[in-house]
């Protein structure tokens, strides 16, 4: 590498002049201006921008919680309606983070669902996919944590059950939780460290964000067909394509957030929440946020305390080996005649999972839990990696330009009728 | 009609966002007594405002009845001025307690009336005294009450009507009293509302037992939650703000990609 300054494109001199030294305005207009991007991405793949929206309106709205939120068992629920009550436009704040919570869920969650559907964990993006696992785990503590701060009585319990877990591991499991609590029970100890944890965490979300967007402009982006791009017919800049299509995503994301905010904002919220905590008397149902009820189905399908704990840490472990159990040569379901159905019941496996999750643990819901968990982890282990090897592709066209004009390639007449992309 | 507006809107939210969240509008937390029966309150729907005659009428009752035994510690008595009460009613109201401050110059604690800034006086010293004095029942602090409960409104409308005599063969704990809609039947409350005309509406009202249980379940949503109207009223502006911003982003979109193959 030559010492020097940096060849910098750029005209405006100021802007020149810090360029040819940090090219970082290099850096945005390749990452994110010219940018090659597959020209045939549907409305799926907004997603990813909108993670990124949600997760640094969390951190711009927990920042000013923060400034008035009083991390002490006595004062912590108190200090949460002085919030909604005596804060300038702090029933906003508070609702809006309370909320951006559950979209950031529902957003990860499609974003995810997208990933898998279309293959995009499969070489060469499976350290992306990886990171992208990290990331949903560090969501899920920082959530967890964030639920217990306003120490209402679902703050409690959820955070006595969960931290309970951690005992069932053998030799070390008391230790952990002692550690986990500061102490020998959920108390303020244990408050004191959540808040200060729950801080950090959606910053160190933040890294490994950057880590997953550096991945993805090495590898470049997946796309509905699951093939690559041959070559310039095959892409657009990010710039203007992508960032207009995106606007559209994130004004509909935006609809439903607000709708939330303004109109429900405590729809997904559990009502005993805005009950004081209180260590003497135990809630009829213990229940975490719905976005935990699938994990929280599994622990309870399992009559051992310590395999529910290992199979509902695995549910989501099982992701990361994800690129390596799919054995099928081809990314995209749309190609995939058989297990594009397996992997629709994957989704309806999850989605009883997340039923039963939020029902009392017995009777029916017990049986559902565990057929929906034998097929949670037969998808992984057994459908797709027996799968791969046996099923018969459909032909993939020859390129993204090629189907895309009229009467190209061997496309599936259903891959071509998406109404929304014909835009 | 407000639930079922607000959970069809859910429902909206939940489909735009795939079924993810479905079964988490589903998620029931039983109580095991009867179902509830619907009543209609002016601040139910997406335009619904606080009724504020109900709502003065419904903190007479909650001041002259439930605050006997009821805290309503999150609130000043300053808010009553959001509720239309003027600024002379609230003084007036506010200096009828006592309330203990200092330590004054010469370090001691003194007593004072109370004063706009000052929180509700809550009924008991602490919990322990409140049991005392209760046969060991404690009441809980009712600032937030409607949003505590599943369906808060609705049910503590049919908690207050809800009494009666136990069903016969139903054997009651000592100092219980039987109600349809509590969970197990059986709550400590002894019922709080029994007769006309236990409060005296200044506005010429009947106040029937109805009537009360109704004009009290105004003022414990309003203070539930008092940003209820700004939040509306910024909500309908910033929807049609952004469907706005959606058709002029969607046709941006569409003449950016009109010159791409696709
Ligand atoms: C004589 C004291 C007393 C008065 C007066 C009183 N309550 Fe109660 N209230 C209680 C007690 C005690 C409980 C706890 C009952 C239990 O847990 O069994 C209670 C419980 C409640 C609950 C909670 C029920 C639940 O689901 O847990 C509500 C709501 C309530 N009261 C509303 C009111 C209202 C409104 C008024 C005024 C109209 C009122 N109360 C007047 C003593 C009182
Ligand atoms: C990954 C991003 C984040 C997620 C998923 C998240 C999640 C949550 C959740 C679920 C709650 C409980 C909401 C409630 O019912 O009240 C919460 C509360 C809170 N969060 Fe966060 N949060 C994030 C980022 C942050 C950041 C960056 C800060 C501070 C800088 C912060 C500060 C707070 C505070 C002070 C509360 C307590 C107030 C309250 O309960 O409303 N959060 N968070």
């Amino acid at each position: 590498m030559s010492i020097g300054l940096h060849n910098s494109a750029f005209k405006n001199p100021v802007i020149r002049w810090v360029d040819s030294r940090l090219p970082i305005f290099s850096m945005m207009q390749n990452e994110y201006g010219s940018f090659p991007t597959p020209k045939n991405f549907n409305y799926f793949w907004n997603f990813g921008a909108l993670a990124m929206i949600n997760l640094m309106i969390m951190i711009a709205t927990g920042i000013f919680l923060a400034m008035h939120y009083t991390p002490h068992v006595t004062m912590a629920f108190d200090s949460v309606e002085r919030i909604m009550r005596d804060v300038n436009y702090g029933w906003l704040f508070r609702y809006v983070h309370a909320n951006g919570a559950s979209m950031f869920f529902i957003v990860v969650y499609i974003h995810i669902w997208r990933g898998m559907y279309y293959g995009s964990y499969k070489a060469p993006r499976e350290l992306l996919w990886m990171i992208g696992v990290v990331i949903f785990l560090l969501m899920m503590a920082t959530a967890f944590m964030g639920y217990v701060l306003p120490w209402g009585q679902m703050s409690f319990w959820g955070a006595t059950v969960i931290t309970n877990l951690f005992s069932a591991f053998p030799v070390v499991g008391d230790s952990i939780v002692t550690l986990l609590w500061g102490g020998f029970s959920v108390d303020n100890p244990t408050l004191n460290r959540f808040f200060s944890l729950h801080y950090l965490l959606p910053f160190v979300i933040f890294g490994v964000v950057f880590l997953h967007v550096a991945a993805l402009h090495i590898t470049g982006s997946n796309n509905p067909l699951g093939i690559d791009p041959k070559g310039p017919q095959d892409t657009v800049p990010f710039h203007p394509y992508y960032t207009a299509k995106d606007s559209v995503g994130m004004v509909v994301y935006f609809i439903v957030f607000a709708s939330l905010v303004f109109f429900a904002p405590n729809l997904l919220g559990d009502p005993a929440n805005y009950i004081p905590a209180n260590p003497l008397v135990t809630p009829t149902h213990i229940v975490p946020e719905w976005y935990f009820l699938p994990y929280y189905a599994i622990l309870r399908a399992v009559p051992d305390k310590l395999g529910g704990v290992l199979l509902m840490f695995g549910s989501i472990l099982v992701w990361f080996i994800l690129p390596w159990l799919d054995t099928s040569p081809v990314r995209s379901m749309r190609f995939r005649p058989i297990a594009k159905w397996f992997l629709l019941l994957w989704g309806i496996a999850f989605g009883t999972l997340m039923y039963c999750g939020g029902k009392p643990p017995e009777g029916i819901y017990v049986v559902l839990s565990r057929v929906a968990t034998l097929y949670y982890f037969a998808w992984f282990l057994v459908i797709l990696p027996v799968l791969g090897r046996l099923e018969r592709p459909l032909p993939l066209p020859e390129s993204i330009a090629k189907p895309v004009l009229r009467g190209g390639g061997p496309l599936p007449a259903g891959a071509m009728t998406k109404p929304m992309e014909k835009a | 009609m407000f639930r079922s507006a607000l959970r069809a809107l859910a429902l909206l939210g939940a489909m735009a966002a795939g079924p993810a969240v479905a079964p988490a509008l589903a998620q029931d937390h039983a109580h095991e007594a009867e179902e509830l029966p619907h009543t209609h309150f002016h601040f139910a729907g997406l335009f619904g405002t606080v009724d504020r005659s109900a709502a003065q009428r419904g903190f007479q009752v909650y001041k002259e009845v439930c605050s006997a035994c009821h805290s309503m510690r999150l609130l000043s008595y300053r808010n009553l001025l959001e509720l239309g009460l003027s600024d002379a009613e609230v003084r007036a109201i506010a200096a009828t307690v006592t309330v203990n401050d200092g330590p004054n110059d010469e370090g001691q604690m003194f007593e004072r009336p109370g004063r706009l800034s000052d929180h509700f006086r809550s009924p008991f010293a602490n919990d322990q005294a409140a049991r005392a004095a209760l046969n060991g029942a404690l009441p809980p602090d009712l600032s937030v009450i409607t949003k505590a409960r599943e369906e808060g409104p609705q049910y503590v409308h049919a908690l207050l009507t809800g009494y009666s005599d136990p069903p016969p063969g139903m054997t009651m704990g000592g100092g219980m009293n039987y109600n349809r809609y509590f969970p197990g039947n059986q709550i400590a409350m002894t019922p709080p509302l029994r007769e006309e005309g236990q409060v005296e509406y200044a506005d010429g009202t009947k106040a029937t037992v109805e009537q009360m249980a109704f004009d009290v379940v105004n003022f414990l949503q309003w203070a539930a939650e008092p940003e209820m109207e700004a939040r509306k009223r910024m909500g309908v502006k910033w929807v049609l703000f952004l469907v706005i911003l959606g058709g002029l982003a969607y046709a941006t979109k569409r003449k950016i990609w009109a010159n791409v193959p696709h």
